[in-house]
């Protein structure tokens, strides 16, 4: 008996420590990824922060925290976040659009299904090319001047030259384009929310809103909290449609794309990683206060 | 769990940035030829801007011909499109091909890291010019394989049509004939290209043209406020100025487009640009396709202040080896042979580096109208790279000029003087860091 009782020991330990590590080597190749994209040039951007490096010279000298000190008593440097209030409304807007759309499609809508095809269409187009297709439609006299003078509409803008146009325009492509990533989100969401709870409501004699009101927004909140920090975030870190489209000209300029200016075309790598860091702290304090405004519940549906 | 990655990454990373502190200095010898180039062997690489030619074949010809001279070498290009943006984070490495064009924006006082010496600038300025760009105490480390001077290209159907037959000999004079244009309404005087940027990078090259100055960049190192009246960026960017703000350009400049601008100077829609003279055989080639005839297309010299009618000439891409290069031999064969045997500099319309080649066709009338080419003095550009990066104005990237536009078709606040004053402050404060 007590002999057995040894064998069996060390074989259960021996089990249990196979067990140890065995999640360990499945997550093995994504977090060698996550660390090497992801960890190692972060922590090597917090590491020039500190220097003066001009992005080739071989030597660098540790300037200790003045490029941070230079970033903050330059507050014209912030100033370009006030680009990043127009998207954070077209953000709005776009959660409010795609929301709307969800839910009409999650019905019985007839073409449902090519509705969303077209919907998140624009979300699988490189960013590149919707930048392209957009300066055309931009254009003074362009497609989007002929589709409103059908509409009555005559004349030439310039959507893109006018400075209080410029940030609407490519926040309008923004919202062009993100759309169908939400409407995507609520969907699924939507989706998971049980059948009876509508015919049940229906029964009741709830109209779509208030089945919507009452049903539909309380299921899916996680998702839309989820979609409220990801559009202000995104709305800080704007970058490629502006960078794409107007090269940040014309009072287009968002706080990445002065970063982008500062390391690669005035040399200043360690200002410009300064810069990217204090975004990033900004981000993650954002975040942490909308999880604070909005602290995570669990949904029970029945 | 997080927190210690972070750790692992930072250590590791201070562990790699010891590691390539180290490699930097020390020279490496001029690497020679040998005599017989069947003896003459290895794989190069060689980077370029030119995607254009690659594409076509036009790089391939040329190497083939190379092997036919030496047999042993083989040659493989390598296209960025982005050749600037993607060649300077390539050099962070070692593996930066072994001939590759020096980025226009790397500061010359680095030349030494990066690439091998070619030989003495007193042997090699005998056999080619504009050596004096790429001299780094006495060494040379690229040579250019032609040069351009920069100028307007435009239309002659267009100037005539509007009844100006000469050359507008100043700034005044010359904004007076884009009125003239105007006026006859069938083009847009000047085009500024504003979308694509670098058009308007341009205008940077004319430095030393409007004051005939050949130190005029030069001075900028010890000008405290360049944009002032009399200095030629006051004369360049209040040119630019004037014809944005007198409506002489396209209406809305944000949503330019490069290659339909060549059509549309080809086919007079437009007047005129600021370009490089490298520019006349593409703006000739789109008039052909567009069924114009390429001969309308001029070129003339910026209007002087001087009363000289004058031109910068300067280098293209200058050339260089990859210091790192295991191929140095090869290497330097491939450079000159493409310099001086390859007839690359003829096939676009360049001035050869190679002293004593005749001037392309196109550039018959500078020679006519006794336009005087001049060089630009390299004593200082290191100094004024520096003062010019630190104000954050970088008269190499288009942003500054963008803004200038901007201000001068009303889309930003401010006006020309109050700009200039800004751009002066920034220069004035850079400056006093740099000289200390």
């Amino acid at each position: 008996m007590t002999a057995l009782q040894k064998d069996r020991v060390p074989r259960r330990k021996a089990l249990r420590r196979h067990w140890w590590f065995t999640p360990w080597l499945y997550l093995l190749v994504p977090l060698a990824f996550l660390v090497t994209f992801t960890y190692l040039p972060i922590g090597d951007m917090i590491g020039y922060s500190f220097t003066d490096w001009d992005g080739i010279s071989p030597e660098r000298t540790n300037v200790g925290l003045k490029n941070y000190t230079d970033l903050f008593t330059r507050p014209e440097l912030f100033k370009v976040f006030l680009v990043s209030g127009v998207y954070l409304i077209a953000a709005v807007f776009q959660i409010a659009l795609a929301l709307y759309f969800a839910t009409v499609l999650s019905f019985n809508t007839r073409f449902r299904n090519l509705f969303k095809g077209i919907l998140f269409f624009p979300y699988l187009i490189n960013g590149v090319a919707i930048g392209f297709v957009f300066l055309f439609f931009f254009q003074p006299h362009g497609t989007l001047d002929s589709l409103l003078s059908m509409i009555g509409v005559h004349g030439k803008h310039q959507w893109l030259g006018d400075p209080d146009l410029v940030n609407k325009s490519l926040a309008g492509v923004s919202v062009w384009r993100y759309t169908g990533l939400n409407l995507v989100l609520f969907l699924g969401a939507i989706q998971s929310i049980p059948p009876h709870l509508y015919e049940a409501a229906a029964l009741d004699g709830a109209n779509r809103w208030q089945q919507f009101r009452h049903i539909i927004a309380p299921g899916i909140k996680p998702v839309i909290s989820l979609s409220a920090i990801l559009a202000v975030s995104g709305s800080l870190a704007v970058f490629e449609i502006p960078y794409i489209m107007t090269g940040g000209s014309n009072g287009s300029q968002t706080f990445v794309i002065q970063s982008i200016n500062m390391a690669f075309k005035f040399d200043k790598f360690g200002l410009a990683s300064a810069s990217a860091v204090v975004l990033i702290v900004l981000i993650l304090i954002v975040t942490w206060i909308q999880r604070r405004l909005v602290p995570e519940e669990r949904v029970e549906l029945s | 769990m997080r927190r210690g990655w972070l750790a692992v990454g930072a250590a590791s990373m201070v562990v790699l940035t010891a590691c390539s502190s180290s490699g930097g200095g020390g020279t490496s010898a001029a690497p020679s030829v040998n005599a017989d180039p069947t003896k003459v062997s290895g794989s190069i690489t060689v980077l370029t801007n030119r995607t254009d030619q690659l594409g076509d074949g036009t790089l391939d010809k040329y190497a083939a011909e190379f092997t036919k001279v030496y047999p042993n070498v083989k040659v493989k290009f390598e296209g960025m499109k982005d050749y600037e943006g993607e060649v300077k984070i390539r050099m962070n490495t070692e593996n930066y091909g072994d001939v590759l064009p020096i980025p226009s924006d790397l500061s010359i006082a680095r030349f030494p890291d990066f690439f091998s010496s070619l030989g003495d600038a007193s042997e090699l300025s005998k056999t080619y010019q504009w050596t004096d760009y790429s001299t780094v105490s006495g060494k040379v480390y690229g040579i250019a394989n032609y040069g351009t001077v920069t100028g307007f290209v435009y239309n002659k159907k267009v100037w005539a049509d509007a009844g100006v037959t000469e050359w507008p000999g100043t700034p005044e004079e010359f904004l007076a004939d884009l009125k003239a244009i105007k006026a006859k309404g069938a083009a847009v005087p000047y085009y500024t290209n504003y979308h694509d940027g670098w058009p308007l990078r341009q205008w940077t090259d004319a430095i030393g043209s409007p004051s005939c100055d050949s130190g005029a960049k030069d001075k900028l190192a010890d000008t405290a406020q360049p944009w002032t009246a009399g200095g030629d960026l006051y004369t360049i960017d209040s040119l630019v100025y004037s014809i944005v703000d007198q409506k002489l350009s396209e209406d809305d400049p944000t949503t330019t487009n490069w290659d339909q601008s060549k059509v549309m100077l080809g086919t007079g829609k437009v007047g005129a640009m600021y370009l490089g003279s490298w520019s006349i055989s593409q703006m000739r080639d789109a008039a052909a396709k567009a069924g114009a005839n390429p001969d309308d297309i001029g070129y003339m010299p910026f209007p002087s202040t001087s009363g000289k009618a004058c031109t910068v000439l300067q280098p293209d891409y200058k050339y260089a080896i990859n210091k790192h290069s295991k191929n140095q031999e090869a290497a330097r064969a491939w450079i000159d042979w493409f310099v001086t045997k390859s007839g690359a500099a003829q096939a676009e319309q360049g001035i050869s580096s190679v002293k004593g080649t005749e001037l392309p066709g196109a550039l018959k009338p500078f020679a006519d109208q006794g336009v005087q080419m001049i060089g630009q003095n390299q004593e200082k550009s290191a100094t004024v790279k520096k003062i010019d990066k630190g104000a954050e104005i970088n008269l190499d990237a288009p942003d500054y000029r963008q803004k200038l536009v901007d201000i001068a078709r009303g889309a930003a606040s401010g006006d020309r003087n109050s700009y200039f004053a800004e751009l002066n402050k920034k220069w004035s404060q850079a400056q006093k860091t740099v000289n200390g």
